[in-house]
């Protein structure tokens, strides 16, 4: 934008390479940062990195295909993370009654707070960022009394291959994310339901207007996204071989959130990039495992992270306008 | 609506809104001043209930404990109207502490200035990315809620900073103002001066204006940018001050401190009334939104059987009750 006053050729260049830059940064940003790593991180280019990385990036990236969802009809999820917690409690608590009826309980629960979440959206017409908030508060909360704050041990052992076990070589919680991905793109792509996010997140009065179901859209995008943070929290229990409400998806709605926008899907709506948001969640992963294997303390990777969320979004902002 | 809406806010007079029906008027009553009738109404039955209720001794302790959210609920309740929001408050609350405590060594005045410069600046630049930038208020405060209260944590090394008793600075916390703990006195004086801020001057109005539409706003040549800078930049001065009195209170620079404000200082601003859509909204009612707020807290200590866990679930149910009853008596208000 600046080029076009310092002429009219400097211009022409910016105006073509912009564009790119915002849909196919996140890209560029990933290569870059496995360059970095190669050079600088020990021990960065082996299998286990790699496994490591798709392990550890299955819950944000479980969480920012659903919030990818509510992000295009133009709404925010910032509950996924207390939805985790919600579902993560659940599974010690119904493992009593056999693995079965844990996980199913631990899905409904996400998928029933995901459906508080869209009902106040869709039919109590509240914002979606006050709506989520609440329950952001509220559902951490209900965790940790329902496991009165404590860490409570899974030793179930089909429970803890969904985190741990590697059918074929490949780690279980890759397999989960891959299906994830495939279910999500599916809707999206081939069904009439995602035309209607897409419509919604659009223009929302023309969409109602066109006769199309904007309420039960808007309740159906919900619970998926409670259902997808159910199924990582769900991951992320496996994982640790135990459910802690207190931790469990503690701030992962600002990872999520951003993996998605990172990927070139913009916040005002009418448009998912489900690939974008895949290499955004995995960009998001690099980031973390760059600081962590770099030694850097946590509370300063904290203060990047918000400065690498805030040149994301800035970057994306302005879409269209160059 | 809008316009017509708030010159009924300012002046109580019904005239802005002629052609609303007599209930009409009385949702919108409600809508604006329910607050306030919830707030009496649970001071009645509180002080029926427990004897200790209204001694001088625990309304003093209400007062004092809700005067820190207080002074960010003034801030807040400017973002809000002009149709923003501020979710970095808690962590420029704890930033602020912990500035305090590392610079009472040096100087107390250091200790009060520092934290209120530093969080100014930070607002400073939150509202340069909304305005400036048209970035979403949510995501940029968002990011500032993640960074700041990192910030918080490093500065600190991730332990309360103590403050040594015989510094002058904690007179900012457990001093004395004409028989009130310090913090209550500036809470009262925020709240006065915000309020004439907010109805007598020209940048009340403009902040009335960008809520009730940012379009027309800027169509009557009203600076919004620099509107909405200041009132960013005022919400992380002021949420920095409080974080200094808080620290000053409980002598210690506390960098975990006002995680989840955010949310009681939204709710308190739409418990007062205001619309979080924007437009409309007034410090009156935030203050009694404060209060409720506070004297809530206090009845649930009382009961003594509610962990923190409760409140969590309690804070966030309450939002989402009070929301819901107000988007019920605004669309009865316009139908």
């Amino acid at each position: 934008m600046s080029g076009r006053a310092a002429g009219a050729e400097r211009s022409f260049e910016w105006s073509t390479i912009a564009p790119w830059l915002r849909d196919r940064g996140v890209y560029v940003a990933f290569a870059v940062m496995v360059v970095f790593n190669l050079i600088f991180t020990e021990n960065f280019a082996s299998l286990i990195t790699l496994y490591n990385l798709l392990i550890q990036v299955t819950p944000v990236l479980l969480c920012s295909l659903g919030l990818a969802l509510v992000i295009g009809t133009e709404g925010i999820d910032l509950s996924v993370g207390s939805i985790m917690a919600l579902s993560s409690a659940a599974v010690p608590l119904y493992l009593g009654y056999g693995w079965p009826a844990a996980l199913a309980i631990a899905l409904l629960v996400g998928a029933f707070a995901g459906a508080i979440n869209g009902s106040l959206v869709a039919f109590a017409g509240i914002q979606p960022i006050i709506a989520t908030l609440a329950m952001l508060v509220a559902g951490r909360g209900l965790a940790q009394i329902f496991t009165n704050g404590q860490l409570l041990t899974v030793t179930d052992p089909t429970v803890l291959a969904l985190g741990q076990a590697r059918p074929f070589g490949i780690p279980a919680p890759v397999i989960v994310a891959v299906v994830a991905v495939l279910v999500v793109a599916f809707l999206m792509k081939r069904t009439t339901f995602g035309r209607y996010v897409l419509a919604i997140g659009g223009n929302r009065s023309a969409s109602y207007l066109s006769g199309h179901p904007v309420r039960r859209t808007l309740l159906a995008v919900y619970i998926i996204s409670g259902l997808l943070a159910a199924v990582a929290g769900i991951v992320a229990t496996a994982r640790l071989s135990a459910s802690d409400p207190s931790n469990i998806g503690l701030l992962i709605e600002l990872s999520a959130i951003t993996a998605v926008v990172v990927g070139g899907t913009p916040l005002t709506g009418g448009r998912v990039r489900l690939a974008g948001t895949v290499m955004g969640a995995l960009l998001m992963q690099l980031i973390l495992t760059t600081f962590i294997s770099n030694n850097l303390p946590f509370t300063v990777a904290q203060v990047l992270t918000a400065g690498i969320i805030l040149v994301a979004v800035y970057v994306q902002k302005g879409r269209g306008a160059a | 609506m809008a316009t017509g809406h708030v010159q009924a806010a300012e002046d109580g007079s019904p005239a802005g809104e002629g052609g609303a029906s007599r209930r009409g008027r009385l949702f919108a009553l409600l809508q604006r001043r329910g607050a306030i009738v919830v707030l009496l109404l649970v001071v009645v039955a509180a002080s029926l209930r427990f004897d200790s209720f209204l001694t001088e001794r625990n309304l003093e302790n209400i007062a004092l404990q809700s005067s820190f959210l207080g002074l960010i609920v003034v801030g807040m309740t400017f973002v809000i109207i002009s149709g923003g929001i501020d979710l970095s408050v808690g962590s420029q609350l704890a930033l602020g502490g912990v500035l305090a405590a590392l610079m009472v060594p040096v100087s107390w005045v250091l200790a009060i200035l520092v934290p209120v410069a530093v969080c100014g600046l930070i607002g400073c630049g939150q509202g340069l990315l909304i305005a400036k930038a048209r970035m979403a208020p949510f995501i940029v405060t968002l990011a500032g809620l993640l960074g700041i209260r990192g910030l918080a944590l490093a500065l600190a090394g991730e332990q309360p900073i103590g403050i040594a008793n015989d510094s002058p600075f904690v007179w900012f916390g457990q001093g004395q103002i004409l028989g009130l703990t310090t913090p209550i006195v500036f809470l009262i004086a925020a709240f006065a001066v915000g309020a004439l801020v907010l109805t007598r001057t020209r940048y009340g109005q403009a902040v009335f204006a960008i809520g009730g539409s940012e379009e027309s706003a800027r169509l009557m040549g009203i600076p919004v940018e620099r509107t909405k800078i200041i009132a960013y930049t005022t919400s992380g001065a002021l949420s920095g001050f409080a974080g200094a009195l808080l620290a000053a209170s409980l002598a210690a620079g506390q960098p975990v401190a006002g995680a989840g404000w955010e949310l009681d200082a939204i709710s308190a601003v739409v418990v007062g009334g205001t619309l979080l859509t924007g437009g409309a909204g007034t410090l009156s009612g935030s203050f009694a939104g404060v209060l409720l707020l506070g004297i809530l807290l206090n009845v649930i200590n009382q009961l003594g059987t509610l962990g923190s866990y409760t409140q969590q679930l309690v804070s966030g149910v309450f939002l989402i009750a009070v929301v819901l009853v107000q988007a019920y008596l605004t669309r009865r208000q316009r139908s």
